[in-house]
């Protein structure tokens, strides 16, 4: 066990993954000499030289269109996006190509390509820098998307996605790069399967990324009122691991979702809508949303105001127990 | 892979940009010596080119084929190539089978010499698949129909071959509606920085649908690859000659490790862009009947009747072997089975997906419940 923060842990793990398998290639812009803006790449090049971690001209749909091009030719390659924002110059190669080339040559044709991209907000960056645009590509057919919370996930889910013969989108939460916490190298687990964080009688919650930490929180200062919050944190976004959602959901009856990309069709819909057709008959409340607003990501200085933070997150278990607040349409008065 | 701009090198001899088309068939089928470029087709005389005419019409003959048989509704869609047999044959004919294609979707030419299986020329176009061969068995990707998109995959190709260690080369074929698009741009960049073995072949055949080559650019296309810093050819397209001679003199380079080369085949499509186009609203017929003259098939027959290789016995021979390879076409295509009802389902993944496998068991259920399934699980 090693005490790494989350940006180290991804780095440690593509060291792995470079060791292990020669076949895998790195391509991103700055991600050489200068190890990637967040330095999530540091000091590869220079330990696994040119040939292995490749600087590229600046081109988002070149870089994810040179990398179907080495996935052809056997090659694993991660691409690293420099920032959310800047990954939709790529849209088509991700979309029409990466996603699209294992169904359309049935199956002759894989593509084991990773796409990590440093996403959210949290950090008073300028605008393109702080978006969630995971449910573009949850919605996409052939990908899979995933997003790690602690470096533990976050060294082995990039492992799993870069040995995976589909391609992943490795979305990592850059407000917790500095986030620290042990790591097993050698731990293993589904990166595919969602995990219970902390155990609750009363209400689910269900977080990825960055927000992991602050439902984690919210329950906490619920469990001081008394309120018993079970917290469970996705990791894959597609596929969804709705089973164990369902568990959580027929134990507590009462379901809340949080993300900072907006709401109307995220993750949040699928997950309330999905978990409504499951467990209708268990749940006591509508599932709650507590989300990025339905508008562009705001400037640094009021992306607080658009955050979920632990007291929206408060609000919404009120509203799911039933308790009046804004929202219940009750009155406090 | 290197990954330095400054050692991209320029062969000084390509003209850069070039002046004038490389020709040496002429429409009238003389034969039009070239210093340069004749030793590329050395042993292209006689016998050989009667087969390059073979091939020449037999391309035509199954492209018409393809044609009646999507007016007779058994294929949803076709994109004709009538006019682009030399610029696809002679391209196609100067691989190694070791080189590697990256094409669009009006290449059937290309995947026919390429070995591709008749029926499998129109399984896509039949809707019975997305794709109509496995690409490693005949080293050409499935066609590609994002315009311009196969270029940077031809780029990844290509810098791949080389970490790799073998001289393959890669070419990837597209239009001159293309040379606009981004992954264009992009994939000639990248491929000039990583000095890729790849020849970027630009057919360009004056439209992008109802779009004019004046719309896309105002001067020659090959004058914009030097910019790059890619050497760049403008050859007859409707010459077979030709256009070999100058993909093997591309290959060459790429196979020796000299970096991409770029061509520019300028020919003519001679008919719709695809069955559903109406090129009477935007064609100029005396355009086309200027085009017709130059046509790439007439000036080899011409050549080789004056060489007496071709005689009207021959010439006879050759047309019933096209009708046969069409009859073959036919029978392949309407023999082609529509696909099971679960296997929208497959291949989606590469590794099981819990959502999907849901999906599909829930799909599964409700046809069996319809007595729309039965027996096995296809």
């Amino acid at each position: 066990m090693t005490e790494l923060t989350l940006a180290k842990a991804v780095n440690s793990g593509l060291r792995r993954a470079l060791a292990d398998d020669d076949r895998v290639v790195l391509l991103g812009e700055d991600i050489g000499p200068l190890g990637g803006v967040f330095r999530v790449t540091d000091g590869l090049q220079r330990d696994f030289g040119t040939d292995r971690v490749m600087d590229m001209p600046l081109a988002e749909s070149g870089i994810i269109g040179m990398a179907v091009g080495l996935a052809y030719r056997g090659f694993r390659p991660v691409c690293e996006i420099q920032f959310d924002g800047f990954i939709y110059p790529a849209f088509d190669q991700i979309v029409a190509q990466v996603a699209k080339l294992h169904y359309r040559t049935r199956g002759a044709v894989r593509m084991p390509i990773t796409i990590r991209v440093p996403f959210g907000g949290g950090i008073g960056a300028v605008e393109h820098h702080s978006e969630s645009p995971e449910a573009y590509f949850a919605h996409t057919a052939g990908l899979r998307v995933v997003t790690c919370s602690t470096p533990q996930d976050a060294h082995t889910m990039i492992r799993q996605a870069i040995a995976c013969d589909d391609p992943v989108l490795f979305f990592e939460p850059k407000r917790r790069y500095w986030t620290k916490g042990e790591v097993d190298e050698d731990a293993d687990f589904p990166f595919d399967r969602a995990r219970v964080l902390l155990e609750g009688a009363d209400v689910t919650i269900v977080a990825y990324g960055p927000l992991v930490a602050t439902a984690i929180d919210a329950a906490i200062a619920a469990g001081d009122e008394g309120t018993s919050v079970e917290v469970i944190d996705l990791r894959s976004l597609s596929p969804l691991d709705l089973d164990t959602v369902e568990a959580s959901v027929r134990k507590t009856g009462r379901l809340v979702i949080t993300h900072e990309a907006a709401q109307f069709g995220g993750l949040g819909a699928e997950i309330a809508a999905s978990i409504t057709d499951r467990c209708f008959l268990y749940l006591e409340a509508a599932p709650a949303r507590v989300t990025g607003f339905d508008t562009p990501y705001p400037s640094a200085r009021a992306e607080e105001h658009f955050l979920p933070d632990l007291d929206r997150i408060l609000d919404a278990v009120d509203r799911v127990l039933g308790r009046q607040n804004a929202l219940t349409g009750w009155s406090a008065s | 892979m290197r990954t330095t701009v400054s050692d991209t090198r320029i062969e000084a001899e390509l003209p850069s940009p070039p002046d004038e088309l490389v020709q040496l068939l002429d429409p009238e089928g003389r034969r039009i010596e070239d210093p340069l470029y004749d030793p590329y087709v050395s042993d292209v005389s006689g016998e050989a080119l009667l087969r390059l005419y073979e091939d020449l019409v037999v391309v035509r003959r199954i492209d018409v084929e393809a044609t009646a048989l999507q007016r007779q509704g058994q294929l949803g869609l076709w994109p004709p190539l009538l006019g682009q047999e030399a610029a696809q044959v002679g391209s196609a004919l100067a691989l190694r089978a070791d080189d590697f294609i990256f094409s669009s979707y009006r290449e059937n030419a290309v995947a026919y010499c390429r070995g591709v299986e008749l029926p499998q020329l129109v399984e896509v176009w039949r809707g019975t698949a997305q794709s109509g061969w496995n690409p490693y068995a005949v080293n050409m990707a499935t066609p590609q129909i994002v315009i311009g998109a196969q270029t940077l995959h031809a780029v990844g190709y290509a810098v791949g071959c080389r970490h790799d260690g073998v001289d393959t080369a890669t070419i990837t074929y597209f239009g001159d509606g293309a040379t606009t698009q981004g992954d264009v741009n992009e994939a000639m960049v990248f491929a000039a920085s990583f000095g890729a073995p790849v020849v970027f072949f630009c057919q360009n055949n004056q439209w992008a649908i109802s779009e004019p080559v004046g719309l896309q650019a105002q001067r020659p296309i090959a004058e914009r690859a030097p910019g790059f810093g890619i050497p760049s050819i403008r050859v007859d397209g409707n010459d077979v000659l030709a256009v070999l001679a100058a993909t093997r003199r591309a290959l060459d380079r790429a196979h020796r490790g000299d970096g991409p080369t770029f061509i520019e085949a300028v020919t003519y499509r001679m008919g719709p862009h695809t069955t559903s186009d109406d090129p009477s609203r935007y064609v100029d017929p005396l355009q086309r009947e200027e085009w017709a003259a130059k046509d790439p098939i007439a000036r080899v027959e011409a050549h080789l009747r004056d060489a007496g290789v071709l005689t009207d016995e021959t010439a006879a021979s050759v047309a019933a072997t096209a009708d046969e390879v069409a009859a073959a076409f036919r029978a392949g295509c309407l023999a082609l089975p529509n696909p099971a009802p679960l296997s929208v389902f497959d291949h989606v993944y590469a590794e099981p997906h819990t959502g999907l496998a849901r999906q599909r068991s829930q799909q599964e259920a409700y046809l069996r419940s319809v007595g729309e399934l039965e027996g096995g699980a296809e």
